[in-house]
């Protein structure tokens, strides 16, 4: 039986299970109110106990059973076919595709099932039967090939025949399990709660591993790449000229011009973001009357709303040009500053201009979070409503407004799309914002678009880059929700 | 004591601060305070008292147009300060502010240090040549509000990192140190335990041989101890207002009557 089908099965069974221990909890007493838990407790205990542990086998079984068959079969292939276990893993898939070919075959009729298991490649010409219902091969198919295909289908039917089995009995288990357990005492109502107790902490616990997952893969590739290229190099080298095809010799893989670029970069972004974005939430919230708040703020937010690729072909398009005819050759200020389009100040200012509604946005809401007592306190001294706003509501929303800063900044360090199309793809550590610079993000997508060969340190470099980044941005993180923290305790 | 009290009060009660006539307040289309009359003497502790929700902080909050900050509240009627409306239209509320200062009902020190706490207002409005002189009226300030001898050595520190009755006591020095002419109060010892209320009303006690004091309170007791003139506020209009000691003794207004001896509000 299929998976899909089985799931269809068990879940009926569930929903059978909840009417029947429903009726059983309610039959057990003469008064319903005499049951410890409501009626319906009962019959989500029993559709619970039907359901998710049977669900829960399928899951592992649909994801064991291809790996545990995969294994078995590769033995039947002779070790002289092939040479390493990439081509393993090209024969392998030829034996997959063989064994739904046969599959695809006998469903179609084309085939006894019978024939399917004894056909030999020296008596029938496999690929040509399999090409008339529709299954196309590379190449015509091998003895062995076709000897592991059927092997694996033989084993898949049987894992599968298992499968249903297993998830059935789990499943009927549970069922009649929990169909004695309904009566008036059981306490059908903390079961229940339990197991939406275990959902809510799965659901937690796979947002947490996956993270690690994450943290776990950058780190093995970066420890890979440490071996190939040593790690002294790679963050003290002022150099990033990477070489792709080996002729050049050898690469020079400093991180240093990169994370130049990535950070002057992202303070012009700041200088941009971190006034303007104040100032509209001084505005908003110390200033604007109801109406113009209710439209100005969330017309502010679209700006955060708009792809970061958006943004890319606005700097590549209209800021970069804007610029070089003010600080470029023959431009209006009659400097020659800037050559091209792309430079540190297209991507921080438009960097810039993203961030803007991030900080304005968390800075309202921190200033909104002064207490009024705060302002009616200095009103009550005869200060003005700027006099206010400075020297009281700033003061005291200032280590808010600092976290908020930092979670742009976090942001500006990890974007990728404004700086790819904005800021250029040299690495040099320049002081002239007009010239073009690139950063951390920008040579990962380089490194690794188009083909990459995984065992080069020029493809592996990518994951050193992305856990430095991690790192930074992460430790900017912990420090803006620590300082943000702080200071929220302040006023509770 | 009471007699010196009464002796001082007999001087200086033909002075006149506040006159308010007709007073009306509205929050949006609530008629919260309604035909208002009332003449606020200097150098002597007002006390407004009446159930939740009576008007009588309105009332109070429109005594140094704090209600502005509410846009929604609107206020008719004259206010006289000193013989002059203060809600004319050539009155700066912010001046007016200087003159009327307010201590609201939880202690608000602003996140700075005890020292600038203090300074704030006369910073604001150049009340100090320099530093020295800045010095002296932080001291005098914080002498007056009965709190330099507890704070002296730590002027520095944050004023949020105070006792809750130190915060409010630090709140009337504050107000204070602008040399205001009336200082108004708004139940300035809800948030407070009775050892701390108890140091509050001994200053209010002292405030009041340099300023008008009024005081919003849910006390009769507190009434009956620190104040000298009372009114009594019932759903937004002013029932009864005299000395102290008649309204509480020998009330007027059956309402004013049935309030004290508890049986309504």
């Amino acid at each position: 039986m299929s998976p899909l089908w089985l799931l269809i099965l068990i879940l009926v069974l569930a929903i059978a299970g909840f009417a029947i221990g429903r009726t059983r909890a309610m039959a057990s007493v003469d008064d319903h109110r005499k049951l410890h838990s409501r009626p319906n407790y009962y019959g989500t205990n029993v559709a619970m106990l039907a359901f998710a542990p049977a669900a829960l086998l399928l899951a592992v079984w649909v994801v064991a059973q291809p790996i545990v068959i995969n294994a078995s079969v590769s033995h039947l292939i002779p070790e002289t076919s092939y040479e390493d276990a990439g081509a393993l893993n090209l024969i392998m898939s030829d034996v997959k595709r063989v064994a739904e070919g046969l599959d695809v075959a006998v469903a179609q009729g084309a085939l006894s099932a019978e024939e399917a298991r004894s056909i030999r490649t020296e008596f029938t010409d496999v690929r040509a039967r399999l090409g008339e219902v529709g299954v196309a091969l590379g190449a015509n198919v091998d003895r062995d090939v076709l000897r592991a295909a059927q092997a694996y289908r033989a084993r898949a039917a049987t894992g599968t025949w298992f499968m249903t089995a297993a998830v059935l009995i789990v499943a009927l288990a549970g069922f009649f399990f929990a169909i004695r357990e309904a009566r008036g005492d059981f306490r059908a109502r903390n079961r229940v709660e339990n197991g939406i107790l275990t959902l809510l902490i799965t659901a937690a616990s796979i947002a947490i591993l996956t993270t690690l997952g994450i943290v776990l893969s950058l780190l093995f590739n970066t420890i890979e790449f440490f071996r190939l290229y040593p790690a002294l190099d790679f963050f003290t080298r002022l150099e990033w000229a990477p070489s792709f095809s080996g002729r050049g010799g050898a690469s020079a893989l400093g991180i240093l011009p990169l994370l130049w670029g990535t950070f002057y970069i992202s303070i012009v972004a700041l200088l941009v973001a971190t006034p303007i974005g104040l100032f509209a939430a001084i505005y908003l919230s110390e200033y604007a009357s109801k109406r113009v708040r209710a439209f100005a703020k969330p017309l502010l937010e679209v700006l955060a709303g708009i792809p970061t690729i958006v943004y890319g072909l606005f700097a590549l398009l209209t800021v970069g040009p804007l610029l070089v005819s003010v600080f470029g050759n023959g431009g209006l200020l009659g400097v020659d500053w800037m050559g091209g389009g792309r430079a540190v100040m297209t991507a921080g200012i438009t960097m810039g201009v993203m961030l803007i509604p991030f900080v304005s946005s968390l800075s309202d809401d921190i200033i909104n979070a002064v207490p009024q007592a705060m302002r009616d306190g200095s009103y009550g001294l005869g200060a003005t409503q700027s006099e206010t706003v400075r020297q009281v509501v700033l003061p005291a929303a200032l280590p808010g407004i600092v976290g908020a800063v930092l979670l742009a900044a976090s942001r500006a360090i990890g974007e990728t799309m404004i700086v790819v199309l904005g800021a250029g793809a040299a690495a040099r550590m320049s002081l002239n914002p007009f010239e073009a610079m690139t950063t951390v993000t920008a040579k990962i997508v380089s490194q690794l678009t188009g083909d990459s060969d995984f065992a080069s340190p020029e493809a592996l470099v990518a994951f050193a880059l992305g856990i430095t980044l991690f790192v930074v941005t992460l430790g900017l993180n912990v420090l803006a929700l620590y300082i943000v923290r702080k200071y929220r305790e302040q006023y509770e | 004591m009471k007699d010196n009290m009464e002796g001082r009060k007999l001087v200086d009660q033909m002075d006149v601060k506040f006159q308010t006539r007709d007073v009306q307040v509205y929050y949006g289309d609530t008629h919260a305070i309604k035909d208002v009359n009332v003449d606020i003497l200097d150098k002597t502790v007002t006390a407004f008292i009446g159930p939740s929700g009576c008007g009588k902080s309105t009332f109070l909050r429109s005594l140094n147009r704090m209600n502005d900050t509410i846009p929604i509240a609107r206020v008719e009627g004259k206010i006289l300060l000193d013989g002059e409306d203060i809600y004319d239209p050539k009155v700066d509320p912010v001046q007016l502010r200087a003159k009327v200062g307010m201590v609201f009902q939880k202690p608000n020190p602003f996140p700075k240090s005890i020292y600038d706490n203090i300074a704030y207002g006369p910073r604001i409005h150049g009340l100090a040549r320099n530093k020295a002189e800045l010095d002296d009226i932080v001291e005098h300030s914080l002498r007056r509000g009965a709190l330099w001898d507890e704070v002296k050595d730590r002027l520095q520190e944050p004023g949020t990192g105070l006792s809750g009755g130190q915060q409010q006591r630090l709140c009337i020095a504050r107000a204070v140190a602008t040399e205001p002419e009336v200082l108004l109060m708004d139940e300035p010892c809800s948030a407070l335990d009775p050892i701390a209320t108890a140091q509050v009303e001994e200053l209010i006690d002292e405030l009041k041989q340099n300023f008008s004091v009024v005081i919003v309170t849910h006390s009769m007791q507190q009434a009956a101890r620190v104040s000298q003139k009372t009114a009594f506020f019932h759903l937004g209009n002013l029932v009864e207002y005299g000395d102290t000691d008649q309204i509480f003794t020998n009330p007027v207004d059956p309402r004013t009557e049935s309030y004290i001896t508890g049986r309504i509000g």
